[in-house]
């Protein structure tokens, strides 16, 4: 029996879960929401998860109904991600790792959001989408390695999405990207928006320059609504989206699909990859909002697979690091 | 009338026609036109798209598609010739290379006696092909080594390599995206076929070496390399 508490917060949430051989026992999460027209800025989102980590461990230990020496081992997120949150997080981390004598483990943001999936709907071998505010790429896993099929060659999906709120100055809770996925159900014109894919890679600055300047224009105009542009940039970025999962899937004659992160939550993404994979036969796997954006369980479920396979990260090796590529971690829990 | 029974003319020719894959993009069919063996690829309805921007890209990509393979042919590139395009369904009719294999299968594939080239030679022939495409401003737009067939020529005779797949190309003369093209080579190379580096390194030095604007597309490759990795995570 392995039990592994996991610590998240390489963005604006912040979130402790525990683990215990592939059983959720605990995932409480708090998120940093700024104001309409306002993102979150590195320092902001650090003090807070200051504020609240230590009510929110107390909580993961509380709910999972355990006490620090039933846990086997501490993960954390290594990277990618914002720099003083990840500090923050890891600090405490280190700190108890420390005080109640346990072994530490920092854990890769992405390789967290595949494990759970993983995890969570049992697919096999699936070709994975991982799709949020701070990361765009479609992984398969081969020879030890989540290789990067293809990815966003400027800014993630995510990002896109919460630019465009901000610029028409929606709520950001509980999320911008939830707040245009409910707009965009009352839109119904479609708009032309610049559609960029460069092989397996997507390309996202374009529309985003595009939209940020065009929007207040065509609202005002009257040529469309903000409804209809929401409609319109998720129809779009959506379609390239699918289709580089779809080129990856047929390049490497996979059958499966698995969507993780954030933006995984959108159900109207799921519902067109869906119809993607129904018209080739493939499965397609996805999580709810609980394990999709960003959590503490999934950082534990990694950090599971890796203890359990040998890893364990020195301190003087813990240090956090903004850029972390998926590829760059060697997968010694498969084969 | 006549329009409609011409528009229902080439579905009803497919439907006859051997399915031989279900790209992403299109499905391909293997047929007969004017007597000689056709590859059709007709570019079907995404289904998860909004119709306006299914149609929009659809005709955008089989003009391109048969644009570029027409330069690339002019050009003295080896290209499959264009026997025929149909707008209505989206069809191009190609001509089919016979007795060819991917690069991809050809790489893959077991001992060396068995092939008919060596990969290293095949790695410098990728590579004076792409800088002949790349000096006619072609840019592939999505080369991958599923998207090059190698057709065998007779014992010690000299082997073809010909490019496919189109869809995704465009003209351009600058640099960043001949360089953008072979970066995306480079990741589909490296991710297929792993351990393959020096290989690729061979690839792109036959490149420099037969290609007149070289230097300035190689710099921009080292560029785009270095942008995957130095991605900033805030928007």
């Amino acid at each position: 029996m392995t039990i592994v508490i996991g610590f998240e917060g390489s963005a604006n949430k912040i979130g402790i879960g525990i683990i215990r051989d592939g059983e959720v026992l605990s995932n409480p999460r708090r998120t940093y929401i700024t104001p309409p027209g306002q993102g979150f800025l590195p320092s902001d989102t650090a003090r807070h998860h200051r504020a609240v980590i230590l009510t929110v461990l107390k909580e993961a230990l509380e709910q999972a109904g355990l006490k620090p020496a039933d846990i086997d081992c501490v993960a954390f997120t290594k990277g990618p991600g914002m720099g003083s949150p990840l500090v923050t997080v890891a600090l405490v981390a280190r700190t108890v790792a420390q005080l109640w004598g346990k072994p530490l483990l920092g854990v890769n943001h992405c390789i967290g959001h595949i494990e759970m999936g993983r995890l969570i709907t049992q697919a096999d071998n699936p070709t994975v989408l991982y799709v949020s505010g701070g990361n765009t790429q479609v992984i398969a896993y081969s020879e030890r390695r989540y290789r990067i099929f293809g990815e966003t060659i400027d800014i993630a999906v995510g990002n896109c999405l919460d630019r465009f709120a901000r610029v028409i100055k929606i709520s950001n809770d509980p999320s911008p990207g939830y707040n245009i996925e409910q707009m965009a159900k009352k839109g119904s014109q479609y708009v032309e928006l610049p559609y960029t894919v460069k092989g397996m890679d997507v390309s996202f600055s374009g529309i985003t320059s595009y939209i940020e300047e065009a929007a207040h224009k065509m609202i005002s105009s009257g040529q469309c609504s903000a409804e209809d542009l929401c409609f319109s940039l998720q129809e779009t970025v959506f379609s390239m989206l699918v289709e580089i999962t779809e080129r990856a899937m047929a390049h490497c004659g996979s059958g499966e699909v698995l969507i993780v992160g954030g933006v995984g939550c959108n159900l109207r993404l799921q519902e067109m990859m869906g119809v993607m994979c129904e018209e080739r036969n493939a499965k397609l796997f996805a999580t709810d909002e609980r394990f999709c954006i960003d959590n503490g369980a999934m950082i534990a479920q990694a950090g599971w697979e890796m203890f359990r396979s040998g890893q364990v990260t020195e301190l003087e090796d813990s240090w956090i690091t903004q850029r972390y590529r998926t590829d760059e971690v060697e997968v010694t829990w498969r084969d | 009338m006549a329009l409609e029974k011409s528009m229902a003319a080439i579905p009803e020719f497919l439907s006859k026609a051997e399915l031989l894959k279900q790209g992403a993009e299109a499905r391909v069919y293997r047929a007969r036109f004017l007597g000689r063996p056709t590859i059709v690829k007709e570019r079907f309805r995404k289904q998860y798209r909004h119709p306006l921007l299914d149609e929009k890209l659809t005709h955008r990509r089989t003009v391109q598609e048969v644009r570029s393979v027409l330069r690339c042919r002019r050009a003295g590139i080896s290209v499959p010739v264009v026997y025929f395009v149909d707008y209505s369904s989206h069809s191009i009719f190609l001509e089919e290379i016979v007795g060819s294999s991917t690069v991809r299968d050809h790489i893959a594939s077991s001992p060396p006696s068995a092939r008919c080239e060596g990969l290293e030679p095949l790695a410098e022939r990728v590579g004076q092909v792409l800088a002949r495409m790349h000096d006619e401003d072609v840019i592939h737009g999505d080369l991958t080594t599923s998207n090059m067939l190698l057709r065998c020529g007779p014992e010690d005779g000299v082997s073809e390599l010909f490019l496919i797949d189109f869809g995704l190309s465009y003209i351009s003369a600058l640099p960043e995206d001949k360089g953008v093209d072979l970066y995306v080579l480079e990741k589909a190379f490296l991710s297929t076929h792993p351990h393959t580096e020096a290989l690729f390194q061979r690839l792109l030095k036959s490149y420099a070496a037969a290609s007149k604007k070289s230097s300035a597309v190689i710099k921009k490759l080292e560029e785009v390399r270095l942008r995957g990795r130095k991605r900033s995570m805030v928007g």
